[in-house]
C-alpha cells in the first residue's frame, strides 16, 4: 500500500492571524444593513407612487407591483432589524477581525483602482498593472515571474476576445499607438 | 418514443468537429473553475459567457453546459485531495473522499466520484428526455394566470421551505424582483426607478449582477482565509478505474437512492446541496456498519455526488420546459437563452427543437466525454493549485471585468459589478442568501408582465388566479408553501390528534 503524503504545498505569507482583534460584528453589520435597505425600501416606493399605484380599468399602473414590492421589501427589512437590536446572540459573532479587514482590503482597493484605471489606460494595460502589482506586493512572488505572467495574461486575453471572439474591449492609448 | 427520434435528430446536429471542440473546450475551461479556490459553477458560467457571444445559440449553450459539467467534475477533485469543497454541495465529499486520500485510496475516491457523478447527472438527464416534452407540451395550454401562478409558487417554495431565515429570503426576493423593474416598463413605457440618471435606462442587467455577487464576493471572501494549503497528488491507473467499477453494482441501491433524492431536489428550488447531505445521510443510515462512515469508505463518496450531480442536472428541467430555472446555475444559462435571443420555456420545444434536442444531447455527450477526461487527467488539475492564490486572484477580477464589459459593451457595468460584488460579500456574511436574489432577478419582468396581463385580460379581477382548476390549485400550493412554516405545526397537532388512540395503546 502506498503511503499517504503531502504532495502540493502552497504557502501563505501574509496570511490573517487567528487571534486578531474583532472590528465590527455581525449584530452591528445586520443592523446598518437593515437600516440601508429600510431606506432604498422608502426611496423605491416614493418613485413609484409618484409614477402612479393605483388600477385603471384593464390593471395596475406600472408603478403599482414594484410599490407593493418595496413594502414587502420595508417590513422584512423592519423585521430584521428588530431582531438584531433585541437578540444579543448575534453580539458576540465578529463580523470581521482586522486582520481579515487589512487582507480584504488589499483585493478591493485593487479592484477599485483597476476599474478607474480602465476608464483611461484600457482594460489590456490595466489588468496588467493590476496582476503585476498584486503578484508582486500581495503575492511577493519574484519581480520577473510577476512581470511575465501578467503581460502573458494581457496578451492572451487581448488575442482571445479582441481578436479571436471579436469581443471588443475598452481601450487606452497603449493600443491606439498600435493601431487598434 | 417520439423523445427517442429527437434525441437521435440532436445528436446528428452535434456531432460536428466544430461542436465537439467546443465541448471539449467547454469541459476543460470548467474543471478548470471548478478546482480553483474563490471559483465554481454559477461565477465560472458567467465569467466565460461573454466568450460564446458570437458563436451560434447552439454551440454556446454546448459550451456553457459543458462549463457546468467540468466544474461539477473539478469540485470532487479538491474535495478530495485538499479537502477544500470547491462548492457548498461538495461538502458532503469531503466527509469520506479526504479521509481515503489520507490512506493512500484517492484514486479509489477520485473514480467513485467522477463515476457516480456521471451516474447521477445521466439519471436526471434520462429524466429530462422524457419528462421535458410532455411538461413543455402541457405548459403550452398556460395563459397568463398560470404562468404567473408558476412564479408565484417558486418564489413561495423558496420562501417556505428554505433554510434561511424567512425574512432573509424575503428581502432577497424582493430586492431582486425590485431592480429587476429598473429602467423602461415593458407594457406601458414608463421610466421606472431610474431616478433622472441614464445609465440605468438600460436596467440593471442580471449577468452583471450575477459576476459581482459570485465572483468578486467570492474573490472577497476567499481573501479573508488562510489560503496555504496542503494535498495529495493522484494519478488513477486503469486498473483501479476497473477495480472500482467492479465493485459498482454491490452499491447500486445507494446510487439509485442518491439519485432518486436528486432528481427530485434538483426540481425543486435550490436542491442541490441539501440533496448531497440528504444522500449521504440516508446512505449511512440503511448502512450496517455506520460506524465506518467518515473514516474513508467509499459508499460515502458514492452517495452525496451522485445526489449533487442528479439535482445540479435535473436542475434544468424546469428551465427547459417552463423558463424557470431549478438553480442559481440554471438561471444563469437561462440568462444566456435570453442573450441570444431564445425565450426560455414551452415555446422552445417548439420553435426550436434543433436547439432544444442539440442541448439534451450534449447533457449525454458532454459527461461521457467529461468522464473520460476528467479520469486521464486529474494530475494536471491538481497542480493548477500550486499556482498561488495572489496570481490567481488578479486574473479572476480582470475575467470578471471583461464578463461584465462584454455584455452591454457599458463601462457603467463594470462599476455595477462592483458594487455588487460588496453586496455579495457582505449579504454571504450575515447570511442573506443569493440564490432567491438571482432568481427573482432573471424572472422579474417576465413575472410582472404575467400579472399585468392576466389583469388586464381578467378586467383586475384578483378573482382569475382561481378562474380554473388548474391556475387555482398552483396559487393555492403557492400559498400553501409561502406559509408551511406556519402550517406545518398544525399539521403536526391534527396529527397528534388523531393518534393518541394508538399511542395509549402501544404504551
Amino acid at each position: 500500500m502506498p503511503t499517504p503524503e503531502t504532495d502540493i504545498v502552497v504557502d501563505d505569507p501574509t496570511a490573517p492571524a487567528d487571534n486578531s482583534p474583532a472590528v465590527v460584528s455581525t449584530r452591528t453589520v445586520e443592523i446598518v444593513v437593515s437600516l440601508l435597505l429600510l431606506a432604498l425600501a422608502g426611496l423605491f416606493c416614493f418613485d413609484n407612487w409618484r409614477t402612479g399605484i393605483a388600477w385603471e380599468a384593464d390593471g395596475p399602473q406600472p408603478g403599482y407591483f414594484p410599490f407593493y414590492l418595496g413594502l414587502f421589501l420595508a417590513g422584512a427589512s423592519l423585521y430584521g432589524l428588530v431582531t438584531a437590536i433585541v437578540t444579543r446572540t448575534g453580539a458576540a459573532q465578529t463580523f470581521l477581525t482586522r486582520d481579515q479587514l487589512r487582507r480584504v482590503m488589499q483585493v478591493f482597493i485593487p479592484t477599485l483602482l483597476f476599474c478607474l484605471f480602465t476608464q483611461w489606460l484600457g482594460l489590456y494595460v490595466a489588468s496588467f498593472l493590476l496582476i503585476a502589482g498584486f503578484m508582486r506586493i500581495i503575492g511577493r512572488i519574484a519581480l520577473w515571474k510577476s512581470l511575465l505572467t501578467a503581460f502573458l495574461f494581457a496578451v492572451i486575453m487581448f488575442f482571445t476576445f479582441d481578436v479571436a471572439f471579436d469581443v471588443i474591449m475598452p481601450k487606452g492609448p497603449l493600443e491606439a499607438a498600435f493601431g487598434y | 418514443m417520439e423523445a427517442f427520434g429527437l434525441l437521435l435528430h440532436g445528436f446528428q446536429v452535434l456531432l460536428t468537429w466544430k461542436t465537439l471542440a467546443v465541448m471539449m473546450v467547454g469541459l476543460v475551461l470548467g474543471i478548470f473553475v471548478g478546482v480553483l479556490p474563490g471559483l465554481g459553477g454559477p461565477n465560472g458560467v458567467a465569467i466565460l459567457l461573454p466568450l460564446t457571444f458570437t458563436m451560434d445559440p447552439t454551440s454556446a449553450i454546448v459550451m456553457l453546459s459543458c462549463i457546468y459539467w467540468g466544474a461539477l467534475f473539478g469540485g470532487a477533485i479538491t474535495s478530495i485531495l485538499f479537502n477544500i469543497p470547491g462548492e457548498a454541495w461538495s461538502v458532503a465529499t469531503t466527509f469520506d473522499g479526504y479521509p481515503m486520500a489520507q490512506q493512500g485510496k484517492a484514486p479509489e475516491a477520485l473514480t467513485a466520484a467522477f463515476t457516480s457523478s456521471f451516474i447521477g447527472s445521466l439519471a436526471a438527464v434520462l429524466l429530462i428526455t422524457f419528462l421535458a416534452p410532455g411538461i413543455a407540451a402541457f405548459a403550452l395550454q398556460f395563459g397568463p394566470p398560470e404562468f404567473f401562478a408558476v412564479y408565484l409558487l417558486t418564489f413561495c417554495s423558496f420562501v417556505g421551505l428554505g433554510r434561511e431565515d424567512k425574512h432573509k429570503t424575503i428581502i432577497s426576493m424582493t430586492l431582486g424582483l425590485l431592480l429587476a423593474g429598473i429602467g423602461m416598463d415593458t407594457v406601458s413605457g414608463t421610466l421606472r426607478m431610474t431616478f433622472g440618471w441614464n445609465e440605468l435606462l438600460r436596467g440593471i442587467n442580471f449577468l452583471v449582477a450575477v459576476i459581482g455577487l459570485f465572483g468578486i464576493s467570492e474573490i472577497l471572501l476567499t481573501m479573508e482565509e488562510r489560503l496555504a494549503l496542503r494535498g495529495h497528488t493522484a494519478s488513477i491507473g486503469l486498473r483501479v478505474v476497473l477495480r472500482v467499477w467492479k465493485d459498482l453494482p454491490r452499491y447500486w441501491v445507494t446510487l439509485l437512492r442518491s439519485s432518486v433524492i436528486g432528481c427530485w431536489l434538483g426540481i425543486t428550488p435550490g436542491g442541490a446541496i441539501a440533496a448531497s447531505f440528504m444522500g449521504y445521510n440516508l446512505a449511512k443510515r440503511f448502512s450496517k456498519d455506520k460506524d465506518s462512515f467518515g473514516k474513508g469508505r467509499i459508499e460515502g463518496v458514492f452517495a452525496p455526488e451522485t445526489a449533487a450531480h442528479a439535482s445540479g442536472t435535473s436542475a434544468l428541467l424546469p428551465m427547459l420546459a417552463l423558463g424557470i430555472p431549478g438553480s442559481g446555475t440554471a438561471a444563469i444559462l437561462l440568462g444566456g437563452l435570453m442573450v441570444w435571443g431564445l425565450n426560455p420555456g414551452p415555446l422552445l420545444f417548439v420553435e426550436h427543437k434543433d436547439f432544444v434536442w442539440g442541448l439534451i444531447a450534449s447533457m449525454y455527450l458532454g459527461n461521457i466525454v467529461g468522464l473520460v477526461l476528467v479520469l486521464t487527467t486529474v494530475p494536471v488539475f491538481a497542480s493548477v493549485l500550486r499556482v498561488p492564490f495572489s496570481a490567481i486572484a488578479p486574473m479572476i477580477v480582470v475575467s470578471c471585468a471583461i464578463g461584465a464589459y462584454a455584455i452591454q459593451n457599458a463601462t457603467f457595468d463594470i462599476w455595477l459589478m462592483l458594487v455588487f460584488g460588496v453586496v455579495g460579500y457582505v449579504f454571504k456574511k450575515i447570511g442573506i442568501p443569493l440564490a432567491p436574489f438571482t432568481l427573482a432577478l432573471v424572472l422579474g419582468n417576465r413575472a410582472e408582465d404575467a400579472f399585468r396581463l392576466a389583469m388586464i385580460g381578467a378586467g383586475g379581477d384578483l378573482r382569475v388566479f382561481w378562474s380554473n382548476g388548474l391556475v387555482g390549485s398552483i396559487t393555492t400550493l403557492a400559498l400553501i408553501l409561502l406559509f408551511w412554516p406556519l402550517l406545518s405545526p398544525l399539521f403536526e397537532r391534527a396529527s397528534r390528534l388523531w393518534r393518541p388512540a394508538d399511542g395509549s395503546r402501544a404504551a
